[in-house]
């Protein structure tokens, strides 16, 4: 069975646990054997939050730089802060909604801009799929969705090959029932939008 | 029902590492287990304390670690299965009751665990705890896998009862905070009551009573070798002339080395699990098999070096390599990349690593570093002792804990730490060895766990300090486990006393203790100064609950500021206090998010023209 390399980086607080969460299921639904790996603990305090998803016959649980098959990032600096993860073979799926790190209101660096950050990622790597998940999010009903609607995306690509009934099946075994329809719109909406991207 | 405690063997779950261990300590029929919180270690603490809510398992927080391990090796000497778990630098405060513990031993299964931390993602060291177990003459087990550490944990157990010792496991972050699928296994039932047997011959270590125990000690080691000797934990996976030895997660990543590398009939690798005494036949008969050998162990040459010292007892003069300066490093943790790229070197195999893309031209991307919360009661307490000191030649030590991020700009606060309790006793030399005014800072759950000694000798020795306990209710970096001062009801807890802060403090002899409430910041400044005026030890506690414990409590109710148009730009908000709720708007002006913004109204004090106003409905 090949292997597959998923990083999500995120900032705290956008759910990235979950969506590892529900690819881990939807893995243990396709039959692939999976293993990950968080960042917990003072990370967490408002930086940068990663996992990384090794799907396939390898037993490491981490990824190495330049090693990541799939870049999924929930937050377009953050994307390209992690670059160093990708390989040219890389396919990326990035949210293009920034969230501007605090530093940058205190003056202590400038927030690049998101259409050269897009075309640097996409000049270095195999493909690129950028959409506003927030936007999305909001379509589906909650800003808080943003991470079903960046898993929808890379369901849309087929670089995982899972089925999307699977990934819905585990989005319903996740979720509490009260935000099922949200997320399933937003997984929805996710995958429709990377189609067009 | 914790999902934890599901009676149904066979059924596979998604467990991150801690859950796993959690689950693997009650498949053992655990009853009694201590810890005091530590990340990577923290979230087995939580689940053990959430089942212990639905069951007869007694869980505690303890006070610290020394403490965690006492009460636990009582409950092990009275015949109940306990479990004692800390992160690694706990058990250097643990590491006086381990020593001895070890000659006395226990009468039912105790397991130690040490959650070690490479590359220190949340700790202040990357000690390798192998030590502890050769240090102490305990065996010791290491998981190379989540499930594994499942099942470890388990044989941890039994191995403790056989040979009437405690058994060190330990793990790595990556082991901690991985997940992965895990099958549940038989729950054995829990023997909650135990009886003390008197043995003063084994427990009371007198001088007279302890020669005997290290002698029995030394008899123990002996049959714990033997059974390292034939544990499954340590396994040769492989045959071939290249030979491969390591533990924990390397294992995982040699594994997958070997095999990206063609290397599959040539190489063999022996998996240490069983790691404390090591199995020297086992090895000798491995080195004898083998051209040349590469160690690969994260942190110290624990492995390399006892490796090497077989090898010489046996006249092996083949090559054996682990930590160089070519080869692997004692710093930080490894990775599959680095472990295919160094058994290649070492073994001249061909390969060409995969490049990472090229980051020459990636513009700067503003640093994202970890922050105090929006509405964190910490941030106000620095502002407000900067305030006050801002004329003083101030030194300020600080501790283990959020608000040792304050040592960050703009607020500068933290000056000095090194271990959980240093603040107050770091204070006690530098206010001895400086004219410069020492302002420490302590949290609360710090100040119970190691504060409360320096602070009894800053009475004594009579030194000249302000210590500020930051007392927020909570132990919050490790994610809100409950301290002796807190009020156990509000997580619906009955049965727990509580200890007052302010009556420790006055009781200890500090003969000036004031109380300040931090987000009234005018109040607070002028209370401040008279305690900094003191000479002599001042103690000011500063109360305010943590404000993200608070909203999962819904202790308050969030009300947010907005700024009004009264604002002329100051920014006195983002660069004195930089709470991260402030951001730039699209006219490059100051702005609140009003998701985040939990109404503090510090900023609103501080604003020359009070432009910062509650958010009108």
């Amino acid at each position: 069975m090949e292997t597959t390399r998923l990083i999500i980086v995120a900032v705290g607080g956008q759910g990235n646990l979950l969506a590892s969460k529900v690819l881990g299921d939807a893995a243990l639904l396709a039959g692939v054997p999976v293993r990950m790996s968080e960042i917990h603990g003072m990370a967490q305090r408002g930086g940068v939050v990663e996992s990384a998803i090794v799907f396939g016959e390898a037993e490491s649980a981490i990824i190495s730089d330049g090693e990541a098959d799939i870049l999924l990032g929930f937050e377009p600096a953050e994307t390209l802060r992690a670059i160093k993860r990708c390989s040219k073979e890389t396919r990326v799926i990035t949210n293009t909604a920034p969230v501007p790190p605090f530093t940058v209101a205190v003056g202590m660096g400038t927030y690049p801009d998101v259409e050269q950050m897009k075309q640097l990622i996409k000049a270095k790597t195999a493909g690129l799929v950028a959409i506003d998940a927030m936007a999305l999010a909001k379509e589906a009903g909650s800003p808080m969705s943003v991470n079903i609607v960046l898993v929808g995306a890379l369901i849309q690509t087929g670089a995982l090959g899972f089925d999307r009934k699977m990934v819905e099946q585990a989005i319903k075994n996740r979720v509490k029932p009260a935000f099922q329809e949200v997320n399933l719109k937003a997984f929805d909406l996710g995958f429709t939008a990377a189609a067009n991207a | 029902m914790h999902k934890l405690l599901q009676d149904c063997p066979g059924e596979k779950i998604m467990l991150l590492g801690n859950e796993a261990i959690a689950r693997g300590a009650v498949e053992a029929g655990v009853a009694f287990a201590t810890t005091y919180p530590g990340t990577p270690s923290s979230e087995i603490s939580l689940n053990l304390f959430q089942m212990s809510r639905e069951t007869d398992l007694y869980f505690e927080y303890s006070t610290n670690e020394k403490v965690a391990l006492e009460v636990a090796a009582a409950a092990a000497n009275s015949g109940l299965r306990t479990f004692c778990m800390m992160k690694h630098v706990g058990l250097n405060v643990a590491a006086d009751p381990l020593m001895t513990l070890a000659y006395v031993g226990v009468t039912a299964g105790m397991v130690i665990l040490s959650a070690d931390d490479p590359a220190m993602f949340s700790s202040q060291n990357e000690q390798d705890n192998r030590y502890y177990a050769k240090f102490g003459g305990l065996p010791m087990l290491e998981p190379s896998s989540v499930a594994e550490a499942k099942e470890m944990i388990k044989a941890a157990f039994d191995l403790s009862e056989s040979l009437k010792q405690p058994v060190l496991l330990r793990t790595t972050t990556r082991i901690n905070h991985s997940s992965a699928f895990v099958d549940f296994g038989e729950m054995a039932p829990r023997k909650t009551r135990g009886r003390f047997v008197r043995d003063p011959q084994r427990c009371v270590t007198v001088p007279a009573v302890s020669r005997g125990l290290h002698v029995k000690l030394l008899e123990r080691l002996k049959n714990a070798a033997q059974m390292s000797e034939t544990s499954l934990f340590n396994m040769v996976q492989g045959k071939g002339p290249l030979g491969i030895i390591a533990n924990g997660v390397s294992f995982h990543y040699a594994e997958d080395a070997v095999r990206d590398l063609g290397l599959t009939d040539r190489a063999s690798i022996l998996r240490m699990g069983f790691s404390n005494p090591m199995p020297e036949k086992r090895i000798k008969a491995f080195l004898a098999g083998c051209e040349k050998v590469l160690v690969v162990e994260e942190g110290e040459p624990f492995m390399e070096e006892a490796v090497k010292a077989f090898a010489q007892e046996e006249g092996i003069t083949i090559p054996i390599k682990g930590k160089s300066d070519d080869l692997f490093s004692r710093l930080f943790e490894y990775d599959p990349a680095m472990v295919r790229e160094k058994m290649a070197a070492f073994f001249h195999v061909s390969y060409t690593p995969k490049t990472a893309v090229d980051t020459a031209d990636v513009p700067e991307i503003p640093m994202r570093p970890p922050n105090l919360c929006s509405g964190c009661s910490h941030r106000a307490t620095f502002y407000e002792i900067k305030q006050a000191a801002k004329d003083m030649d101030v030194i300020c030590p600080t501790d283990i804990g959020c608000y040792t991020l304050g040592f960050l700009p703009p607020l500068h606060m933290g000056d000095f730490v090194i271990c959980m309790g240093s603040s107050v006793s770091t204070a006690c030399g530098f206010g001895k060895a400086t004219d410069q005014k020492v302002v420490s800072f302590v949290g609360d759950s710090t100040f119970f766990h190691s504060g409360i000694t320096g602070l009894v000798n800053a009475v004594f020795n009579n030194h000249n300090f302000t210590l500020v306990i930051l007392e927020n209710d909570t132990t919050a970096m490790t994610g809100h486990q409950p301290h002796p001062g807190v009020d156990m009801e509000l997580l619906g807890l009955s049965g727990h006393g509580r200890v007052n802060i302010e009556q420790l403090v006055k009781a200890l002899g500090v003969e000036h203790v004031s109380i300040v409430k931090p987000f009234k910041v005018k109040k607070s400044i002028d209370t401040i100064k008279e305690a900094l005026a003191f000479k002599g030890v001042s103690v000011i506690i500063s109360q305010e609950p943590c404000a993200l414990y608070a909203k999962s409590l819904k202790l308050k109710t969030p009300r947010p500021f907005v700024v009004s148009g009264k604002c002329k730009d100051h920014r006195d908000c983002i660069t004195a206090i930089a709470c991260p709720s402030f951001y730039l708007d699209e006219n490059n002006r100051v702005a609140i998010d009003a998701d985040t913004c939990v109404g503090c109204a510090v900023c609103a004090q501080i604003c020359p023209e009070n432009a910062i106003r509650p958010l009108k409905e």
